[in-house]
């Protein structure tokens, strides 16, 4: 293997950018959550995704040999870390895929800096990866809380509805969420009536749902996610929020989550994704092919994994080599990629991937047509709309 | 070593294992030979974090497995130890030496503490006593804005020992906290086998007693919080300048009960039973990571088994075998 | 005053649930760190009852606590039967390696987002009580809550039953010498105690959604509010559960981040005050 990895290495700096693509080894290890809050989101999940990238490809024609490990980084960061640095010092692992939690993705795009390889991330939503601790080893594919806050809370603001009241998970993703939102809903002419900070996992949320009653909001933007969200919709309904006339928004949320509710429980429901199964013949191809193999219909998370592999083995492609992470990404930031899940993407040179976000509306029980069949495509927001202008000092394309 | 032997000894009746027997000799030898040749063997990161948890086992087995105090809340020690000395390190720009040195002087400080309350109350009491403060220093990092919540604080600087070694080289720090928890281990080795350390036996035998031969016995009990609490510390001080990172994981309750899963796996009361049980734990969840889910239930399982099967834990069969205390 | 009410449906669950904690530490002095899991299992069981064989939810209610509670006499028989005599120390260690095992397996098969259970139809809906919406769903838990709660009570404190049963908590070999089963005693105890947990969990199930890491948090949360009404007290369960309920949710309004901590703080005044505990007879 070693002996292999280095007559390769040898071989890319005599060809290096050149085109050529013979005999490329490549080792991609996806680090998720596999057994938390996130492992029905990204999990297993993301890994099949990858290796179906790896295959639609045509890696091993194209003389490109793949290896995907993955392992389980348990929502803590000093797991993940822990794991990243093994798979750069040890493995010999050139790219690390899908990172869902901010706190374990920051850690490992540090590690990734350190050690050279490339973070293609697309579980986790915060901004700082391609802002104040943004890195040239960085791609950020999926999402990330501004294109959400823009989505969800631009959409809803402009609909009418003006007065939020914000339900936030009491800590740094939460918050960073819940800021977010608070500035697009401003930018919008609405305001902000109030805001309740729960802990973080929360399993009851009427005392909090009642204080957002109280407050006389039009809207209750939920800036939490996962079990939290999920929760809080199926009490607002118990509590006859929504009847009241209050409507719900959730920032963060996918399409495994409203599965989990019911179309009966989160009909309605605005919320901003990156991807839906059912939005072309393409997306649907891909998903039938996914769901064979997992059991569930892709989330955006899922379908991130697999664009982004897609994008990276095609500037390893045209690099003939994956040994240098910094190079890699940079290629990735001139080509562009048109993409059968994401459409037209490109990456800028903070490592923030640009493409078109959507609003949905979550359908009603008798429109849905199946218990995967949940979503209407409300708008598209383009990706120079949805997510945060870029930061002087993060274009790394630049330096 | 035994300049110590004061009038204190005289009253307790096993002093005479004060010195280390020529058997504890050997297997620390060996250890720290092993220990020598190991980052050239396996990832140098993953040895020095099975060091950083043998420290936390052993500071955690000195209460509990000779003091006879059961704390299900040393997580506070080890996590707040471990943000302070990455603080240090980050913002004030200490050195790495100072760092894990002011990380054990607050988690000495949360001992004082935290031990001058809790030692008042016994058995299960006392444990839910020291949980009740963890979790109150669990919400205190999660609150103030120096921890920075879940993201915790990252790119923690290794920077340079006594301003002059570096330290980014995995090897070097190996080194480094090989030495400190070398140290720390068998500093508390000479704790428990001191006449201190016998005082802390016969306390935990019987505490009627130890009161009627007119021991302090609560100030005795504060003493060992606190150098439990301190050593904690120290392992989680230098977790963070290994990992370069201090975060709520350290802090939280599950930590606390890692720590008692490792003790007990290993042989509570034993001298070496911790450092095994740090070690298979922390290959296990190494290893086992891309098990997923699966983790937790094997876990469970060895939990279960070890319960049932293996009370006295992997050294303390060993050592009944033997007949020669470990 | 909402504020109030909702509190007192908390507590509701923590005292169910603290309640099978404080009847199993009673008798069996074991702290059972698997209640948790077993109030989880209690809503997996009763959404398997519906998505498997049909079964609603008001069958549920007794099925899913038998099942549960037959489950833990297994548990009991194999396991914890032989760890008596030990310290507690290792029957919390069993537990929490049993806790594991259960979260881990139901983790594997049904994932971690949780699975919808609908709130059964006659319940659906509310009342305005003027001051605040109660959906009649969170009326029904409190009801059956204090039912159970004060069932269990009378059932302990003033039956032939329950005279045994705290017979058996002073002395089993005496209570044994009487002619008294004691093993099988302290087995039913233990069923019972666990399908108390079972009965918590299908009562959750259609408010929170049904997911296996449901338990998890919560059993420290319980945990507490067993040892601040005093180890091992039956009254002191209950009556704390619904105290701590209504404090936390006081909290909620006043200084919601702190909500998760509040009652740690309040078990830690009380050990150092009282530490017999609220209600307890001996300190130790």
């Amino acid at each position: 293997m070693m002996k292999k990895l280095s007559m390769a290495t040898a071989l890319c700096a005599l060809t290096a950018g050149a085109g050529f693509a013979q005999g490329i080894d490549v080792k991609l290890g996806v680090l998720n959550d596999r057994s938390g809050t996130y492992a029905d989101l990204s999990g297993e999940g993301s890994a099949v995704a990858t290796r179906m990238a790896v295959e639609d490809f045509g890696a091993a024609e194209k003389g490109i040999n793949v290896e995907v490990i993955s392992a389980d980084h348990q929502n803590k960061p000093d797991v993940g870390s822990n794991i990243a640095r093994q798979w750069y010092d040890v493995d010999g692992v050139n790219a690390i895929i899908d990172v869902p939690t901010s706190s374990v993705a920051l850690a490992v795009a540090d590690i990734t800096a350190e050690a050279n390889g490339v973070l293609l991330d697309s579980g986790a939503g915060s901004t700082s990866l391609t802002r104040d601790q943004c890195q040239p080893t960085t791609v950020h594919w999926t999402y990330d809380t501004a294109a959400l806050a823009n989505g969800t809370g631009g959409a809803v603001t402009k609909a009418g509805g003006k007065k939020w009241f914000f339900l936030t998970a009491d800590y740094a993703f939460g918050h960073s969420l819940e800021e977010n939102t608070m500035a697009v809903v401003k930018d919008n002419g609405g305001e902000v009536v109030g805001n309740v900070r729960h802990p973080f996992p929360s399993q009851d949320f009427s005392s909090y749902l009642l204080q957002a009653q109280g407050s006389g909001a039009d809207v209750i933007g939920l800036a939490n996610a996962g079990g939290d969200t999920v929760n809080a919709i199926k009490q607002a309904s118990e509590f006859g929020i929504t009847q009241a006339g209050q409507s719900l928004a959730a920032l963060l949320m996918f399409v495994t989550d409203v599965h989990s509710l019911g179309a009966e429980t989160a009909q309605g429901l605005n919320l901003t994704e990156a991807f839906y199964w059912d939005q072309n013949d393409a997306t649907r191809e891909w998903s039938a092919r996914f769901e064979e193999q997992m059991g569930a219909k892709p989330t955006m998370v899922h379908a991130g994994a697999y664009s982004a592999t897609m994008a990276y083995l095609a500037a390893v492609e045209a690099l003939g080599s994956a040994e240098d992470g910094r190079a890699i990404v940079a290629k990735m930031k001139e080509m562009e990629f048109d993409d059968p899940l994401f459409g037209k993407v490109t990456v800028r040179g903070d490592g923030r991937a640009i493409h078109d976000m959507y609003l949905f509306e979550v359908k009603s029980p008798d429109q849905s047509e199946g218990e995967w069949d949940l979503y209407n495509q409300i708008s598209s927001i383009s990706g120079d709309d949805a997510f945060l202008p870029m930061l002087e000092e993060c274009d790394f394309t630049k330096k | 070593m035994s300049m110590q032997q004061t009038e204190i000894a005289a009253a307790s009746p096993a002093v005479n294992d004060a010195g280390m027997s020529p058997l504890h000799k050997m297997i620390f030898l060996v250890l720290l030979a092993f220990l020598l040749v190991l980052p050239f063997v396996v990832y140098p990161v993953f040895a020095m974090k099975i060091m950083c948890f043998a420290l936390f086992a052993a500071a955690f087995n000195l209460l509990l497995g000779f003091g006879g105090l059961l704390s299900f809340g040393h997580a506070a020690y080890f996590g707040g130890a471990s943000y302070v000395a990455a603080h240090a390190a980050k913002v004030w720009g200490l050195t790495p030496e100072l760092s894990v040195l002011c990380g054990a002087a607050a988690a000495a400080f949360l001992g004082l503490v935290i031990g001058a309350l809790s030692i008042r109350r016994q058995g299960i009491y006392f444990a839910m006593v020291t949980l009740a403060f963890a979790q109150m220093v669990y919400f205190f990092a999660l609150q103030v804005p120096f921890t920075g919540g879940e993201d915790g604080i990252q790119s923690v600087p290794r920077g340079k020992l006594f301003g002059l070694i570096s330290l980014e080289n995995n090897i070097s720090l190996y080194f480094f906290v090989l030495a400190l928890t070398f140290a720390g281990i068998l500093f508390l080795y000479r704790v428990v086998h001191s006449p201190f350390g016998q005082v802390l036996k016969a306390i935990r035998e019987n505490e009627p007693r130890a009161i009627s031969l007119g021991y302090n016995v609560n100030r005795y009990k504060l003493i060992v919080f606190v150098l439990s609490a301190t050593f904690a510390g120290l392992a989680g001080a230098i977790k963070s300048q290994v990992f370069q990172l201090a975060s709520l994981t350290d802090v939280h309750w599950a930590m606390s009960g890692e720590v008692v899963l490792m003790t007990l796996l290993g042989g509570m009361g034993t001298v070496f039973g911790p450092l095994l049980g740090a070690a298979i734990i922390v290959t296990m969840q190494n290893y086992l990571a891309t098990f997923g889910a699966w983790v937790t239930i094997i876990q469970g399982v060895i939990f279960v088994i070890g319960v049932l099967l293996f009370r006295e834990g992997i050294i303390g069969v060993i050592s009944r075998w033997l007949k020669r205390p470990l | 005053m909402g504020q109030l009410l909702l509190g007192l449906i908390n507590g509701a669950f923590y005292a169910i649930l603290s309640l099978g904690l404080a009847v199993i530490f009673g008798l069996l002095n074991i702290i059972n760190f698997a209640h948790g899991a077993l109030y989880m299992a209690g809503a997996f069981v009763a959404w398997m009852l519906l998505n498997y064989v049909g079964i609603g939810y008001w069958p549920a209610l007794i099925l899913s606590p038998l099942i549960v509670g037959a489950f833990g006499i297994l548990l009991e028989r194999t396991m914890m039967s032989r760890l008596y005599k030990l310290d507690h120390l290792y029957g919390l260690l069993l537990t929490f390696g049993l806790a594991l095992i259960i979260q881990g397996l139901f983790r594997n098969y049904y994932g971690i987002s949780g699975l919808p259970y609908q709130i059964p139809s006659q319940l659906s809906g509310g009342q305005n009580l003027g001051f605040m919406f109660l959906p009649n769903y969170r009326g029904w838990v409190v009801v059956a809550s204090v039912v159970v709660c004060f069932g269990t009570w009378f059932m302990i404190e003033k039956t032939r039953l329950g005279a045994y049963l705290r017979a058996a908590t002073e002395n089993p070999a005496l209570v044994g010498a009487f002619g008294v089963n004691v093993p099988l005693l302290i087995t039913l105890t233990y069923g019972f105690g666990v399908g108390l947990a079972g009965f918590a969990g299908v009562l959750a199930a259609p408010i929170y959604s049904v997911n296996p890491n449901m338990g998890a948090d919560l059993i420290i949360v319980v945990f507490a509010v067993v040892v601040i009404g005093g180890m091992g007290s039956i009254l002191g369960a209950i009556v704390t559960g619904y105290m701590l309920g209504i404090v936390e949710g006081l909290t909620r309004v006043f200084y919601p981040e702190g909500s998760a901590v509040v009652i740690f703080v309040i078990m830690a005044i009380v050990l150092l005050i009282k530490p017999e505990g609220l209600f307890g007879k001996e300190a130790r």
